[in-house]
């Protein structure tokens, strides 16, 4: 079952009415996961393709660029999966994400308004949410047999190839994933704030996630200690 | 002088000679693709292991570790012949010993064949390389590592058909045989080939090694091994060190030597379709949510939202649940 409000979420009158979307501790994991995947694509990339090299400048050379991308990828790995227990539970899928999905023109074209109410998350951020899990984990799973620092001894050559090629395949897929997500969060004017203050305005709301507004209201009417 | 030596076995010459090849003879290089071609060709050289003069002394290795300046740490006998146990980023060439009962004769058989680079004409390393320089291929065949540009990935690992390559723990850099490219420049054949006492190991243009292996052959096929042959592997191009092998239907035999060796199509793919495509695929992902930023309109939020949102939380009416607001 999707969790429909997620502890912390809460709304509070005003003009304009605020709607706190995440806790310090979500924005924070958030920012360390957004900060470790640049650095690890700026680094990855640099030695994807030789005309991407230059880019291990920015680490200090290749041979630093090489040691540090895999300590990274442990961060963000780390970070990323304390981030997804906090919220898979409300990223789950239902019926309402394949009407959503149904209607794509609208959401590109945003025409708000012929899409059906959503809650926390439209399938389109689920999408993000749960590609992103997969490809973290693939990536971290391919990123340490070819860790060659550590793990060389205990992969066999013909393994490390494979994930070699995994690797490159689910970075490329991940860098997609990170595009449509930033693009997403800066096209949907707005957004970013809930990443930053951790809060929203009730129009926001109101207009992307309006079932979880109401929820929310409705906690508000009914709870007994606010 | 000629370009490149014709032999190993010539003492050097006692004035000081000034390097026959380098940078300007390079005809691939690592993660460059825009090389200039190179000025001259030189004579390809290639260095000759007949396995069947072979009499396991490892004077080559200890010619090699002299001539690199190298020092393997001292291993431990594990019952096997093989010292030390595998090549390392300090032993670039390695006896390996391999008892064999042919199955015709009933007869124990030592193979002993020197393991290390092979010098491919289409280089797996090279391929997988990502430093720019790291790898480099003369004209003469010899692929070389520059140490100064390796950045200790291991891709070459994962390039190399033969198993090769290894890192060094201490400055994170790849080894191997250089074929002693920096005495070939000045004349001279490897320190290996010098050194070998039954001249099992020879060295020459590659020209000549194949005629020099012929004469081999059919000196082994008069002698009872129907099977003798040169190992010059055609799914890396050929190879600038090549084997004569008495059983050279077999050469898996001769301590797992792969019998059609070959870049892996997976290092293939990975270093060409997948770069090819990956690099569009993230240009496309980004041109198209800048041409959709600029022509399609933000999604604002608008004054009447945030009047829905006010009065839904003063419990004023606001337009009911439904697809449409």
């Amino acid at each position: 079952m999707v969790e429909r409000v997620q502890p912390g979420d809460a709304v509070h009158p005003g003009k304009p009415v605020t709607v706190n979307r995440y806790g310090a501790g979500a924005r924070l994991n958030h920012w360390i996961t957004a900060t470790s995947l640049i650095l690890l694509a700026l680094s990855g990339l640099a030695l994807f393709t030789p005309s991407l090299y230059f880019l291990t400048a920015l680490f200090g050379g290749g041979q630093n660029t090489r040691a540090f991308h895999p300590w990274i990828g442990v961060v963000l790995f780390l970070s990323f999966f304390i981030f997804f227990f906090q919220l898979w539970k409300a990223n789950l899928p239902e019926k309402v994400d394949i009407v959503w999905l149904s209607r794509i023109r609208d959401v590109i074209g945003g025409r708000e308004e012929r899409l059906p109410e959503l809650g926390k998350y439209n399938a389109g951020q689920k999408f993000i949410f749960w590609a992103m899990t997969g490809l973290i984990l693939l990536l971290i799973v391919s990123g340490v047999a070819i860790w060659e620092a550590y793990f060389a001894a205990y992969v066999s050559i013909p393994m490390r190839r494979v994930a070699v090629l995994a690797h490159s395949v689910a970075a490329v897929l991940i860098i997609c994933v990170f595009i449509l997500h930033v693009y997403a969060a800066f096209w949907t004017r707005g957004t970013l704030r809930a990443m930053t203050r951790g809060t929203v305005t009730g129009g926001w709301a109101w207009r992307h996630h309006r079932k979880w507004l109401r929820d929310l209201a409705g906690q508000r009417k009914t709870g007994p200690a606010e | 002088m000629s370009d490149s030596p014709r032999t190993a076995v010539s003492n050097p010459p006692t004035q000081p000679m000034a390097s026959n090849f380098g940078e300007r003879d390079l005809v691939r290089r690592s993660a460059t693709e825009d090389l200039p071609p190179p000025e001259r060709q030189l004579t390809p050289v290639a260095k000759l292991i007949d396995v069947s003069k072979c009499i396991g002394c490892k004077a080559c290795q200890s010619a090699c570790v002299e001539w690199n300046d190298t020092t393997p740490a001292i291993g431990e006998n594990t019952g096997v012949y093989e010292n030390p146990h595998d090549l390392t980023e300090n032993m670039f060439t390695l006896m390996r010993f391999t008892e064999w009962v042919n199955p015709e004769t009933d007869n124990l058989e030592w193979l002993i064949r020197k393991d290390g680079c092979m010098h491919c004409a289409d280089p797996g390393c090279l391929k997988a390389c990502p430093a720019p320089g790291a790898i480099v291929q003369y004209t003469n065949g010899i692929v070389d590592f520059i140490h100064e540009n390796c950045i200790g990935c291991g891709y070459c690992i994962k390039g190399c058909p033969f198993n090769i390559p290894r890192i060094s723990k201490a400055d994170h850099r790849s080894y191997k045989c250089t074929l002693c490219s920096d005495r070939v420049a000045v004349g001279q054949g490897p320190a290996c080939a010098k050194a070998c006492p039954t001249q099992a190991i020879v060295f020459g243009t590659k020209e000549d090694m194949k005629q020099h292996a012929a004469g081999r052959i059919a000196d082994l096929k008069s002698r009872g091994f129907a099977n003798a042959g040169l190992y010059d592997p055609p799914g890396v191009g050929g190879t600038h060190v090549m084997y004569v092998l008495h059983h050279a239907d077999k050469p898996q035999i001769y301590a797992n030597l792969p019998e059609n060796p070959r870049i892996s199509p997976l290092v293939q793919s990975w270093k060409g379709v997948t770069k090819y495509v990956g690099l569009a695929a993230m240009g496309m992902m980004a041109v198209g949510s800048i041409v959709h930023g600029v022509f399609a309109r933000p999604n604002r939020v608008s004054r009447e939202d945030e009047e829905n949102a006010e009065k839904l939380v003063e419990g004023k009416p606001v337009p009911p649940p439904g697809e449409h607001a």
